[in-house]
């Protein structure tokens, strides 16, 4: 597996620069991630109608194929798929396949046999949805849902939605994501995003045993003390506890982590009167975010739902339309 | 490039075709939808010269096109807005140029999904013929026969104007 390959973008743009995997933000550039957070806008203008609905993948199917549980993440893809009016299959591979030891390249293979044309994957291991990439047949789209602690490039491209809706811009903000980034695959994508699209400064606020090793060379600042990091702040994501991802005791205890970097109102008065909350969910109520902030007027956590399903939608859409643009141009090549 | 064509001309076509059209079949307040971008501003354009108040509708019809299997998604693409409830209103759909007639069949699609209007009047800029569907605009500001290496096409929005481009030359 090719988890730390420096240069996926020729396995996930087409030769004209088209998206046709998505697997990860590293590579690419601000004028995509822009696009895509167009698209998505537009998808948001689908929600709202009397027919939530659009035709562009009738007739296609799309596999959810995860391989780790999810309920948030599975469902806006297959809301997502839906709406596309692609046909979609649910596959929950923790409880199924595997455990009776069919290997990965088997269990595709048995997918592709169904002529399935997109793989939205979750998996444990880093880089696996790249390994699928590789390996799949022609034609087919792969998108990641979330790979180890590697990336999770749609939650963080639908929290970039949610920024650009309330603060219109990305130049001069300064956003900080606090808790367990050393757990947290959407953390790493969110530095990337933030530094792509032009963010002032991306903070990190964690106890050291929280923070991957060499933080800073992902692209942010580092804060061990919240009340300081929480000074001049336009946005807060604040990231779960991954409880079932702890090794050992890298905690003093639960009640002691909320104490120094739970969210709480008077931590949050701390930063810009507008700043936005913003968590991935699910959210661990008195673990990382105090009840009055998760519900109080200046989060935006629900609205990050909403946005999901909608960039979800435009990630798929233009994945499937960039590998129908390159068969076609392949099959004309072919006959010239 | 030359400016062969008036606009004002093709516009005073557009209406009074349009209010024929509309008192032949009783409609009283209709709405307009323009298909973007050319349809957009003409849109804009016939709803001052026939007086209807009510703000006009845009349509981006990207995701409903039915070369998404062979281009894939325009990345072009801007929300659609409809600003009114469509179900059982008469509405006229505006584009600059028929052709094929794809991209109406398109939109007629997208009007669908936000509702069932009573009815729908299709008034085009220009007519360039070769279509390839049974498709037929009931309101006309030119019929137009070019030769294949011409395109026409419609600037604007202030001042509208339309250009006939020589191409490959």
């Amino acid at each position: 597996m090719t988890a730390n390959d420096p240069s996926p973008n020729h396995l996930q743009l087409t030769r004209d620069g088209q998206l046709r995997h998505f697997l990860t933000l590293d590579g690419l550039s601000q004028a995509l991630l822009t696009d895509i957070l167009d698209t998505a806008d537009s998808f948001i203008e689908v929600g709202e109608r009397r027919i939530k609905k659009v035709p562009l993948l009738r007739g296609r199917t799309v596999v959810n194929l995860f391989f780790e549980s999810s309920t948030r993440t599975r469902s806006t893809f297959e809301l997502a798929a839906k709406r596309l009016s692609a046909d979609v299959l649910n596959l929950d591979i923790s409880t199924s396949a595997t455990s009776k030891g069919e290997s990965l390249s088997d269990t595709l293979l048995n997918l592709e046999a169904m002529a399935s044309d997109m793989f939205v994957v979750r998996h444990s291991q880093s880089g696996a949805p790249h390994f699928i990439a590789e390996s799949v047949t022609p034609g087919v789209a792969i998108i990641n849902a979330g790979d180890g602690r590697h990336a999770h490039p749609t939650q963080a491209m639908l929290d970039m939605l949610t920024i650009r809706q309330h603060k219109g811009r990305f130049a001069g903000l300064k956003v900080a994501i606090v808790g367990d980034v050393l757990h947290s695959r959407v953390a790493r994508s969110q530095i990337r995003a933030l530094n792509v699209l032009g963010a002032e400064e991306v903070r990190v606020i964690a106890p050291g045993t929280l923070l991957p090793r060499d933080v800073e060379d992902l692209g942010c600042t580092v804060e061990y003390d919240m009340a300081r990091g929480m000074k001049d702040l336009d946005v807060v994501i604040m990231l779960r506890l991954q409880k079932e991802r702890m090794e050992g005791a890298l905690l003093p205890s639960e009640r002691e982590f909320y104490r120094q970097y739970g969210l709480n109102q008077d931590k949050l008065a701390l930063a810009n009167p507008g700043c936005i909350v913003m968590h991935p969910g699910p959210i661990n109520r008195g673990v990382e975010i105090e009840s009055a902030v998760a519900d109080g007027p200046q989060s935006v956590i629900l609205s990050q739902v909403t946005n999901g399903i909608a960039i979800r939608m435009a990630v798929m859409s233009m994945a499937m339309g960039g590998q129908m643009a390159e068969r076609q141009q392949k099959q004309q090549e072919e006959q010239a | 490039m030359t400016a062969l064509l008036e606009i004002d001309e093709l516009l005073d076509a557009l209406e009074s075709g349009l209010r024929r059209i509309l008192s032949e079949r009783g409609v009283e307040s209709p709405l307009l939808i323009g298909i973007r971008t050319g349809g957009v501003w003409l849109a804009d354009a016939l709803g001052k010269r026939l007086g209807i108040e009510q703000p006009y509708g845009e349509l981006d019809i990207s995701f409903y096109r039915d070369d998404f299997s062979r281009i894939g998604l325009n990345p072009r693409v801007t929300p659609s807005s409809l600003p009114f409830d469509t179900e059982g209103r008469d509405i006229i759909l505006i584009d600059d140029v028929i052709m094929s007639g794809r991209t109406i069949r398109a939109a007629m699609n997208e009007i669908f999904d936000y509702g069932r209007p009573a009815s729908i009047i299709l008034a085009t800029l220009i007519d360039m013929g070769a279509r390839e569907l049974p498709i037929q605009p009931d309101v006309v500001g030119r019929a137009l026969t070019l030769e294949a290496h011409q395109r026409v096409k419609l600037r604007g929005p202030e001042p509208l104007r339309i250009e006939l481009q020589e191409s490959g030359q």
